[in-house]
């Protein structure tokens, strides 16, 4: 199977060697070799990108899952002062509110306007959305 | 003084009398053209900020440069620049000839020929995009490959019309929808298309709001394009500094002819986001690319004289060029289809169109259409991952194409 897989490639690696000999006179199908070649050599250079950011990203997943886990388990040591900072978090909130939204590099006013044509762009009632986040995109 | 002599000298020297001698009458069609793509950058707003420098360049050439006539004066030379591409003549690879005797134009088109001009815009390029998008949902590299399919099926159209390898090539690089990309290849490749080339380019990117939607609607379903996708993981900014150090070495090394491009994408996006570099970050992103723009704009313009544009040629590369970019659409909404299936209806397959770079447009196309169907859907976000995987897979595509026809 990995014979015939080499045999392949080296058939194609002659194609389009010779194509690029003869630029000036290059055949149909030799074209069409060439064509089929470079696209899988794309699809080939971007897929072993995928499985790298795939590899790297599940390293930072759990690293980030470790950080969380020592974060709850620092917590749970010391129940006693979250259970009374949660009333208070919550007294801050406007009636009718979903939760806070973090605002980074964005002025408040900017920042309800672009609630607002989100809202109204969904169609969807403000108090029915809740905004995570909002940040500027440079 | 002879008044009389001292006017006929006037007048045998002037672009008016060329004009109306010989084949003056090309370039009274490129001023026609000049003026049209003026229109469509000023009061259609076609990617502005180039097509007024290439419109403009296009309108300085043909009034300066005439085939037969005096060109002292002018301020590109195709003759000089035929000079430097042959390897029989004594100016052949020179620089200097150029510096000599070259006009503004000639000079400021050395940046394009030295490949220059396009790495710093694809610097600029790699400072203003975030690319979180992508390292949190990988498989957007999927749909950016795909989308490269045009640029092959083009290739391939090329070399059945008749085009050399080297044309071929250059021509089948519009379909990655990449300006600078394409600028590059066809410098190294066929510079004698350059201007048709870019302009097909540059005119085809800006048309992608009407070209794409009706193929994106006969290739997916209403269901398909009502799909919601769900918010993609928050990536970290350790990520974000590795990703693009990886992708340098990584792609660079698969293919060394992607070096100028992909280093100079990955360099302004490690100055963006590694933090400490906020100044440079900042001059890449807005003065350094205007003045690379202003540049490039007006020198590829003025490779658009009369003597060269005009030719059948021409209208083929347009017609290929747009055949490409709709053949690299139709390939990111296949395989988006594709994705869409086996994840059981999660992906939905509209983002596949944004494969073709493009940045931004492209996303923003996928995003309007996704919500004409589903008011509550934003696939903005999703669609940029595919659509600067796309900026990398035409990388890709244009060192391949030149690893192979160099």
């Amino acid at each position: 199977m990995f014979d015939k897989l080499t045999l392949a490639v080296e058939e194609i690696t002659e194609v389009t060697s010779e194509a690029a000999s003869k630029g000036d006179e290059l055949s149909i199908p030799e074209a069409g070799v060439t064509a089929v070649f470079g696209y899988a050599v794309v699809f080939f250079g971007l897929v072993i990108l995928m499985i790298v950011l795939y590899c790297t990203g599940a390293y930072f997943k759990s690293r980030d899952a470790k950080a969380k886990a020592a974060e709850e388990a620092a917590k749970k040591a010391a129940p006693a002062a979250p259970a009374a900072a949660a009333p208070a978090a919550d007294q801050k909130l406007a009636p009718g509110s979903a939760g806070h939204v973090k605002l980074f590099d964005v002025p408040d006013k900017e920042a309800a306007m672009i609630m607002a044509i989100v809202a109204d762009k969904m169609q969807t009632p403000l108090n029915e959305l809740h905004f995570i986040s909002i940040k500027e995109v440079k | 003084m002879d008044i009389l002599e001292t006017l006929e000298t006037l007048w045998n020297g002037s672009g008016f009398k060329s004009l109306f001698t010989g084949e003056g009458w090309k370039n009274l069609i490129m001023i026609f053209v000049s003026c049209v793509l003026l229109y469509l950058g000023i009061k259609k707003k076609f990617e502005p900020l180039l097509l007024v420098g290439i419109a403009f360049g296009c309108l300085l050439v043909n009034l300066s440069y005439f085939v037969g006539g005096d060109t002292a004066d002018a301020l590109y030379h195709l003759d000089l620049w035929d000079n430097f591409l042959d390897p029989n003549h004594p100016d052949y690879h020179s620089y200097g000839a150029i510096m000599a005797h070259g006009g503004l134009l000639d000079i400021l088109y050395i940046g394009v020929k030295a490949g220059v001009y396009p790495s710093l815009i694809f610097m600029g390029v790699g400072a203003m995009t975030d690319f979180g998008p992508l390292i949190a949902n990988p498989k957007s590299l999927l749909l950016g490959a795909a989308a490269q399919m045009g640029v092959f099926l083009a290739f391939f159209g090329a070399i059945c019309l008749g085009f050399t390898g080297q044309e071929a090539a250059s021509i089948g690089i519009i379909g990655g929808a990449d300006g600078p990309t394409a600028i590059f290849l066809t410098t190294k490749l066929a510079p004698h298309l350059l201007g048709a080339i870019a302009i097909a380019a540059y005119s085809y990117m800006a048309l992608i709001p009407m070209i794409q939607p009706p193929i994106m609607k006969l290739l997916t379903t209403e269901k398909e394009r009502q799909i919601k996708m769900e918010q993609a993981r928050t990536v970290s900014k350790t990520e974000k500094i590795i990703f693009p150090i990886i992708v340098a070495m990584f792609v660079i090394l698969l293919l060394p002819s992607t070096a100028p491009l992909i280093g100079c994408l990955m360099l302004g996006n490690l100055w963006r986001e590694c933090g400490v570099t906020e100044r440079l970050s900042d001059t890449v992103q807005n003065a350094l690319m205007n003045i690379v723009t202003v540049f490039l704009g007006i020198s590829v313009g003025a490779t658009t004289a009369a003597s060269r544009f005009l030719s059948p040629e021409t209208i083929k590369i347009i017609v290929l060029g747009l055949t490409a970019f709709c053949f690299s659409t139709v390939g990111g909404l296949l395989v988006g289809k594709i994705m869409c299936k086996l994840s059981g209806g999660k992906i939905n397959p509209l983002i596949g169109s944004a494969g073709v770079s493009a940045v931004p447009m492209a996303a923003r196309v996928s995003q309007m259409e996704g919500q004409k169907a589903n008011p509550k859907n934003f696939l903005l976000m999703h669609a940029m991952g595919p659509n600067v995987a796309g900026v990398i897979g035409s990388a890709i595509a244009a060192g391949f194409l030149l690893a192979v026809f160099k």
